[in-house]
């Protein structure tokens, strides 16, 4: 049981890179690559939203709570 | 025609308003879990529209474009704190879902309040949370107001209007009011976005855009504006992002459309595709630059008409119409729902809590409908009686301000360590600093000549570096100290500490659990059971 708590814990590990990367100003502040006419600084923004949709549903997928489990 | 469409668009709106006390109407509406969290029954699309309605407001979609036109790159920071946002809040969100209902707690000063034993922490905090609130409901006022000229419907009583019965239909239909409205206006800005797509795709297109926008910079003589970021802009930029993140898991709107969904899995399941709300607000940053391209001018340089010009420009006429409603009802909402998590906040913490303890579930709800009303009128008293100015520098101190109840009430949702007493001490110093940081920022035009020479933004200078930092964030640092040094101290000196009344359990408690209020089922639509009695009897609500 502990085992199997821990094991969904790990799960949540994936909230890290949406939550780090838009705060990595040093590595997107640029303009080269563009994307569709946009600078980077932008786009890459916009995928991290897209990341952050992806991981969050995986991760609530993979903890979703059991339905018992309250006496 | 525009004007046409604009309000009959909005005409309706309120009279949907209006209608929400009707839908899913339960046996006792005159309870404060009815009027202030809808019953906490919202099952996924509901909450998904409200969370849309309340956290993306009119002021982000008409004050970000036109930060962007203005600035550039810096403008863009609400994109990244909305996004760093949702990972954060699936986690933390749940938890003060679960404690909140184990508790029937509607608002974060009760939370407070349960954690650290402390009545008065649990006020300062409501406190904070209102006196934070009250300008917040001003510039969504200001943004309506900034939509009404541009349409030219000039003078104070169209605002008048719009308030007086938006504050009716709130105070009648409580949370189902902007909850209804939210689905209506989500609907209207997908045509905005849609459209405002469509027409940058007929113009020559982002790649010329954005080279004719970094052509605009370059010529300013400021050294903070372009396409990117500054090298001395980055730790702004960054701490700015951070401090807004926390600061939404503060103000006592921020939680209160998702209290009021039925279980975690709906508050998990809509947080995990919130990141789409971001996308759109994306793209309504990059709009500002769009705009500055097709050479939109604002009225009387007030910012926050660059958006509604855009549309009156480049959109047909009903559709610019179309636009105008959606925005004024993105005002209308988040206007709403901070009022009543204000009003909750002041009924729960200072009303029941020093004034009446005994009051009953029906007092309560009274008492809140009343103090909506107060929150909203003193808003637009706000903005009526002094400069408008004055109500965004109101705004900032408020986002400032509300970061100091972040140990007391997100740090309070991990752990439980701290004491109460070192927390109030925190607020308290965290305030003064913040307060005196601000006061000392002056706002620098062109040519070096000092326009405010006081309050003149949020992000003050470090040393000579160039660098600005967040005012917000140095005031929570110098809070965190405090508390941190001070519950080492009571705790080596053994001063007994405040009852903590939540137990582990209680943050992750779901809505199968027994303790959990049943409310959902009777507003749902399910077979009806006797739940008034086992929900009353096993909720372990705070005396």
């Amino acid at each position: 049981m502990a085992r199997r708590a821990r094991a969904s814990r790990i799960w949540y590990l994936l909230l890290v890179p949406p939550t780090v990367a838009p705060l990595l100003t040093p590595l997107y502040n640029r303009i080269e690559p563009t994307l569709w006419g946009l600078p980077f600084f932008y786009w890459y923004q916009l995928m991290c939203a897209v990341l952050a949709i992806v991981l969050i549903t995986l991760v609530h997928l993979a903890t979703r709570e059991r339905r018992h489990g309250w006496q | 025609m525009a004007v046409t469409v604009f309000l009959s668009l909005l005409g309706a709106m309120l009279l949907l308003g209006f209608a929400a006390a009707r839908w899913r109407r339960p046996d006792d509406i005159h309870s404060l879990e009815e009027w202030g969290v809808g019953g906490r029954a919202f099952g996924n699309w509901v909450s998904w529209f409200l969370l849309g309605g309340t956290m993306y407001s009119a002021y982000t979609f008409v004050a970000v474009p036109a930060l962007t036109y203005g600035v550039g790159a810096v403008g863009f920071f609400a994109v990244p704190f909305a996004i760093i946002t949702t990972p954060l809040a699936f986690v933390f969100t749940a938890r003060i879902w679960s404690v909140a209902h184990r508790h029937g707690l509607l608002t974060p000063g009760e939370f407070a309040r349960a954690r650290f034993g402390s009545p008065s922490l649990g006020a300062l905090v409501a406190l904070t949370g209102i006196v934070a609130t009250m300008p917040y409901v001003a510039v969504q006022l200001l943004a309506l107001k900034a939509v009404f000229r541009t349409v030219g419907v000039t003078g104070e009583w169209p605002l008048l209007i719009a308030v007086v019965m938006v504050s009716l239909s709130t105070f009648r239909s409580g949370l189902r009011a902007p909850a209804l409205l939210s689905i209506a206006k989500d609907i209207l800005l997908a045509w905005v976005v849609l459209s405002a797509l469509l027409v940058v795709t007929m113009s020559s297109g982002w790649g010329e855009i954005f080279r004719r926008a970094g052509g605009w910079f370059a010529t300013t003589p400021s050294p903070n504006d372009g396409l990117i970021l500054s090298d001395t802009g980055q730790l702004g930029f960054v701490t700015l992002v951070a401090g807004s993140v926390l600061s939404v898991f503060a103000y006592p709107h921020a939680v209160t459309g998702m209290l009021a969904a039925k279980d975690r899995a709906t508050v998990r399941r809509n947080i995990a595709a919130s990141p789409i709300y971001c996308l759109v607000l994306g793209l309504m940053a990059l709009l500002g630059f769009f705009a500055l391209t097709e050479g939109i001018r604002p009225l009387d340089g007030d910012l926050n008409t660059v958006m509604p010009q855009m549309f009156q420009k480049l959109f047909p006429d009903w559709s610019a119409g179309i636009a105008y409603a959606a925005l004024g009802v993105a005002a209308l909402i988040p206007a709403a729902v901070m009022s009543i998590s204000a009003a909750n906040a002041f009924t729960r913490s200072i009303y029941r809590t020093y004034l009446r303890p005994g009051a009953t579930t029906a007092e309560e709800a009274r008492v809140s409908r009343w103090a909506s009303l107060v929150v909203k009128f003193g808003a637009l008293g706000v903005i009526l009686l002094l400069q408008p100015s004055y109500a965004v520098d109101l705004q900032l101190i408020g986002g400032v301000i509300i970061l100091q109840t972040i140990p007391a009430v997100f740090v309070g949702l991990a752990t439980g360590w701290f004491d109460w007493r070192a927390l109030v001490a925190g607020i308290i110093t965290g305030l003064a600093a913040g307060l005196v940081l601000l006061w000392d920022i002056q706002q620098v035009g062109a040519g070096g000549v000092v326009v405010k020479a006081h309050f003149g933004g949020s992000s003050m200078p470090v040393g000579d570096t160039g660098s600005t930092v967040y005012v917000g964030v140095v005031a929570l640092g110098v809070n965190l100290l405090v508390v941190t040094v001070l519950t080492l101290l009571l705790r080596l000196l053994r001063v007994p500490r405040g009852r903590d009344e939540t137990t582990p359990d209680d943050y992750v408690a779901d809505a199968d659990d027994p303790m959990v209020k049943r409310l959902d089922e009777i507003l749902d639509g399910l077979p009806a059971r006797p739940v008034g009695a086992h929900a009353r009897t096993a909720g372990s609500r705070s005396p």
